[in-house]
């Protein structure tokens, strides 16, 4: 340590950008995924099969769509646990009209709305009262997901009029699904809100430091509601499309979604702690995750092993990092 | 400060007897000691799953596994049970708080030796622990008639009006009670997360109180999935799921601080048995249990704002920052 702290040159670069490329989460993360294709192609005859492919992409295309907004929540440095309730609640006030003969362009519009609402009420509790986000999104969490048990209860909503079914179950064109295409798009809009807007900088801002933020003139608390409305919004359009494609809801749908949409984000080199992280960093950790579950459900692995492993690559990617950095400590950035 | 902590315990405790009362009032019996100790008896899980997260919320962190641990530990000593019926009970029982140490000490570990924030490990952890729960079980459950007598009976023996269970309960509360207040790991718990930089100055490892807040809370979780097990008479991979959440809402209901170092014992114990009467009434005045969850979200809105009005009025979040930034300098 004392040798790092008597060198005080800083260079104009910090290293060529090639090495810098390659130290980088997303590749990293990357060839996590292409390793992980190799292995499945080699292990089951099944998986280099374009239309299962095309399959394994419901795996994570909703979660993922999620996984956007939470991701820039989660760099401005808060966190919404309710993302799946609101999908549960999205989904029964859909299926409520459904049963009322409210007809496709109704239902969406609900369930966005919905969505937006319950966005709005996480916003206004976290941004306007100044609480603390995992509390109270898991206080949100039991409420919007207990409505749902309110006015279900033991029963299911089914019978949504045929037109419905195309959000879950329609393709665009060949293999690429109706769900797989809006991934697309929202990983695209979300990249460029993030990457590219002056709305982006000041969720870094924020998520570094909220109170310099502030005094840039930034107005974080404005800003934070409106991310956690775009979360809101996006639950919204996740419970469309899973609504489409179950064909039903019951109060336990998408049941613990939320910790599978955080260990996305967080595998995908977003810090916990706000302040860094990419949305191309989500893409691929939702490629990661979608072909682990495809991979591992070719081989028969029942859905409960295949979370420990998703647990273990959440564990191992972050502690790996760390604990090299800890072993060569000459090199640190 | 004093004051205000104990006027909030004062006034839960008033809703908790103005709730009992307004349900007896529908339902005669309700507020008969025979059914209030039947209350605290369906209970007693949870507090004392909620007296570990209790310790591990002081220090500024969360443990998210507590329920997968109860359930991992629940199967292997219900099979262990199944398998060896002469093993005796206390044997088990401390076979079960020793795995959920193990547990928790694999949490602790990540959060102090390797850094990474405690949310994520005890996410991580908790799908992995149920996940190795199904694993042990092979998906399968374990059924009364396949438990001994002794196991399942002995939480259920009555013992002065009260059965083992609500006793263990009872025990595990005073225990912690004068840990919190009479030892110095005690004492370490609330300075760790109410002063990280005083408490490092005042010579207390702040990483390793984190790390043993995570072993208390596994071990009670251990003691928890054996508690289950014999009490529900059947072990399988879901039992408690969802959990974790119920523990943390009691702990918010009882005015601990999410931001570390702030509350006690007392309003623990009494968010839980506001949870469990709720749970219990309203079957009795005729609401169906489906509400309970939304309920229990409403309130656990309205005691993080309750909470939030109460630490603003003491103006220590701005001290609080500045004090853990200085720690992280520190440990750098």
């Amino acid at each position: 340590m004392s040798a790092v702290q008597e060198k005080r040159h800083i260079p104009d670069r910090l290293g060529t950008s090639f090495t810098r490329l390659f130290s980088s989460w997303e590749v990293l993360l990357l060839a996590v995924a292409i390793a992980i294709f190799i292995a499945n192609s080699f292990a089951s005859p099944y998986f280099l099969n374009v239309w299962n492919l095309s399959d394994a992409t419901f795996n994570f295309t909703e979660k993922a769509m999620i996984a956007f907004a939470m991701a820039l929540l989660i760099i401005s440095g808060e966190i919404d646990l309710s993302v799946a309730a609101i999908i549960a609640l999205a989904s029964t006030a859909m299926g409520a009209a459904a049963q009322i003969g409210i007809d496709t362009p109704g239902l969406v519009c609900i369930g966005i709305s919905v969505g937006l609402l319950a966005g709005a009420f996480n916003g206004f509790l976290v941004a306007g009262l100044g609480l603390p986000s995992i509390v109270v999104t898991i206080g949100t969490m039991s409420l919007f997901r207990g409505i749902s048990y309110i006015v279900l209860g033991d029963q299911a909503y089914g019978n949504y009029p045929e037109s419905f079914a195309y959000f879950g179950q329609g393709y665009v064109f060949w293999v690429f699904s109706f769900e797989f295409v809006l991934f697309i798009l929202c990983a695209i809009a979300f990249a460029v809100l993030l990457h590219a807007t002056s709305f982006g900088r000041r969720v870094y801002a924020i998520g570094n430091n909220a109170f310099a933020a502030r005094f840039s003139g930034i107005p974080v608390e404005r800003v934070k509601f409106i991310l956690f409305l775009l979360t809101g919004l996006m639950s919204g359009v996740a419970a469309v499309c899973l609504t489409s494609r179950l064909g039903s809801t019951r109060p336990s749908i998408a049941q613990g979604w939320e910790l599978e949409i955080v260990t996305m984000v967080v595998l995908g080199g977003v810090s916990i702690l706000g302040g860094s992280g990419t949305i191309g960093g989500v893409v691929i950790a939702a490629f990661v995750m979608g072909l682990v579950t495809f991979g591992l459900g070719l081989l028969n692995v029942p859905g409960i092993v295949m979370s420990i492993f998703i647990g273990l690559l959440l564990i191992i990617t972050i502690s790996l990092p760390i604990i090299i950095r800890r072993i060569k400590p000459g090199k640190s950035a | 400060m004093n004051r205000i902590l104990k006027h909030r315990e004062i006034l839960l405790f008033g809703i908790i007897a103005i709730l009992v009362a307004g349900f007896s009032s529908r339902a005669p019996g309700f507020a008969a000691p025979r059914n209030l100790a039947g209350i605290f008896n369906d209970t007693s899980i949870l507090i004392i799953l909620a007296l570990g997260q209790m310790a591990v919320i002081l220090t500024k962190s969360i443990d998210l596994s507590v329920a997968a641990n109860l359930a991992f530990t629940g199967m292997a000593v219900a099979m262990l049970n199944a398998a060896h019926p002469e093993l005796p009970l206390a044997v088990l029982i401390v076979i079960a708080i020793g795995i959920g140490a193990f547990l928790g000490a694999i949490n602790g570990l990540f959060v102090w030796k390797v850094g990474i924030p405690p949310i994520v490990v005890t996410l991580g952890t908790l799908t992995i622990y149920r996940g190795m729960a199904f694993v042990l079980s092979g998906g399968g459950w374990v059924n009364a008639h396949q438990m001994t007598p002794v196991f399942l009976n002995t939480p259920r023996h009555v013992f002065l009006g009260l059965p083992i269970l609500g006793w263990a309960a009872v025990v595990i509360v005073v225990l912690i009670y004068i840990m919190m207040n009479r030892t110095f790991f005690g004492r370490a718990l609330y300075a760790s997360g109410g002063n990280p930089t005083a408490a490092v100055y005042a010579g207390i490892d702040v990483g390793r109180t984190r790390f043993f807040a995570f072993v208390l809370s596994g071990a009670l979780a251990g003691l928890c999935g054996y508690l289950w097990v014999s009490r529900y008479a059947v072990a399988y991979v879901d039992i408690a799921a969802g959990f974790e959440l119920d523990s943390i809402a009691a702990c918010v209901i009882g005015g601990i601080s999410t931001l570390g170092g702030i509350g006690t014992v007392v309003g623990t114990v009494l968010g839980a048995l506001f949870l469990g009467v709720i749970k219990n009434a309203l079957p009795v005045i005729n609401i169906s249990p489906f509400w309970q969850m939304a309920i229990s979200g409403a309130v656990i809105i309205l005691a993080v704002i309750f909470n939030a009005r109460q630490e603003k009025r003491r103006g220590r979040i701005i001290l609080r920052d500045k004090a853990a930034k200085t720690y992280q300098e520190a440990t750098v």
